[in-house]
């Protein structure tokens, strides 16, 4: 069963029409003023080992991008948010 | 091969965590070439059970970025006399190793690969489409009739090695230098004193160290977690499959650029195909339907006969992968903690070299200059060592 991901205009689909940009930084993706949490954001990463908030865009679906919580240990998606 | 039972000692100069190759590779050189013998490698599986064994146990040296290469082309060495200086038999065998192209972008791609490889002394040779027919006629020319091959980079001293044996033989002469292997032992924190690295914490007690080497693949951001410290690494799974075991047709490796494929044939006659990293982080170490079918179809463009075989196994290792595509190894920002780490899709064939400088390190405090182009701040430094092209998928 390959992962599937729930997107809110085509339902729930197979990842292979996702691109994943992986993890939600704290705060989101915004550039900020501050190059320290500049650096962080970007590059250091949290990596955690059960629920993960994560970005998906819909390549081959509607084009949109989908947040949703999955334990990376098992791969089941709870949330969307 | 028979390891270590029962106690630990309350107290080494160095604790490994990670009994997997780069960590016991360590263990065996502290010993060996530095004297330091009161060490102790902490597993909480056994050894050999994370990427050490899950890899496609491939050794090759033509990669792309002078650093890499050099870095490559040592450990390339270290590992053709192993087997003797270890005493224990690896099966490594010389294949040769295709880069295919099945593009113009790749072609140049390739071709540059070649040169650079040459002027560095590692022995990579740009061949057109007729030459690689006349080196290895079992590849299909026409890419299963979609995307012919043009070209490739050949790397003749590509090679496979028995994966198991390399972390078994690292284990028994680490052991017969007085190093203690224990399996079964889980770190779950470490001692962090003034900003100093002093022991672990393990689920059987704490043990005091003079120095504490993280040797964790996948799971490094669990250690680094423990020292407060964040790593500019995801976790993603990687997946292979073999096949029943068949004649035996293919002695060369053949990766494809364009393809995101490689296939090769074990001494057993397995057929044994690998690709690219999952596409999304993951610790999950089931393998999945659409991964097999994928790299299969592509295998079978390469390699015809393949589509008549069966599958006999497919299985998943988890890959701490970089953004640059290249180790993350050295100094951390805790004194006395070493992390060994970012060995993603390229760690198998950098265990001698990675063990035998890590020692250096550890023993002498001085960074070797082969590992100072990896060092762990090198992101905040805006010195990433860029090798997806040459290391994404084996």
């Amino acid at each position: 069963m390959p992962l599937l991901i729930p997107c809110p205009t085509c339902g729930v689909r197979p990842y292979g029409e996702f691109w994943c940009s992986g993890e939600l930084p704290d705060g989101g993706h915004g550039g900020s003023d501050d190059a320290e949490a500049d650096f962080e954001r970007v590059w250091l990463k949290r990596n955690v080992a059960g629920l993960q908030t994560e970005r998906w865009f819909h390549h081959a679906g509607c084009r949109r991008w989908v947040t949703v919580r999955r334990d990376t240990l098992t791969n089941v998606i709870d949330a969307q948010l | 091969m028979k390891l270590t039972r029962g106690d630990f000692r309350p107290s080494y100069d160095v604790v490994i965590i990670g009994g997997g190759g780069h960590g016991m590779a360590t263990a065996y050189y502290l010993a060996k070439r530095f004297g330091i013998t009161n060490v102790a490698v902490l597993e909480r599986s056994y050894i050999g059970s994370g990427g050490t064994g899950r890899n496609t146990t491939v050794l090759r040296a033509n990669y792309k970025t002078p650093e890499t290469i050099r870095f490559y082309q040592e450990s390339f060495q270290l590992y053709a006399t192993l087997q003797e200086e270890l005493d224990y038999h690896m099966l490594r065998s010389e294949r040769g190793l295709f880069w295919l192209a099945h593009s113009e972008p790749q072609l140049r791609n390739q071709r540059e690969r070649a040169l650079q490889n040459q002027h560095f002394g590692v022995n990579t040779v740009y061949l057109d489409a007729r030459q690689v027919h006349e080196v290895c006629p079992q590849i299909d020319m026409t890419g299963g009739g979609k995307r012919p091959v043009l070209g490739a980079a050949y790397h003749p001293p590509g090679s496979i090695i028995r994966h198991d044996a390399v972390v078994w033989g690292y284990a028994g002469a680490a052991q017969r230098l007085g190093v203690q292997v224990l399996e079964g032992i889980e770190v779950t924190g470490l001692t962090i004193q003034g900003g100093k690295c002093v022991g672990v914490v393990t689920d059987r007690g704490p043990i005091a160290a003079g120095a504490v080497l993280s040797a964790v693949g996948g799971y490094v951001t669990n250690i680094a977690d423990m020292a407060g410290i964040r790593l500019p690494i995801v976790s993603h799974p990687l997946q292979a499959f073999v096949t029943e075991s068949y004649l035996p047709v293919l002695d060369h490796i053949v990766a494809s650029a364009d393809l995101h494929i490689y296939v090769s044939q074990s001494a057993r006659g397995e057929v044994l195909i690998g690709a690219e990293i999952d596409p999304y982080s993951s610790y999950s170490t089931r393998s999945t339907f659409p991964f097999l079918a994928s790299a299969a179809a592509r295998a079978i463009d390469l390699f015809p006969f393949v589509a008549k075989l069966r599958v006999l196994r497919q299985w998943t290792g988890i890959c701490d992968m970089t953004p640059d595509y290249s180790p993350l190894i050295g100094r951390s920002e805790v004194d006395r903690l070493f992390i060994s780490s970012g060995w993603g899709t390229w760690g198998f064939k950098a265990i001698p070299v990675s063990g035998l400088r890590m020692a250096e390190l550890i023993a002498t405090g001085t960074v070797p200059p082969v590992l100072a182009p990896f060092a762990l701040d090198r992101f905040r430094r805006d010195r990433a060592v860029p090798e997806r092209a040459s290391a994404g998928t084996h």
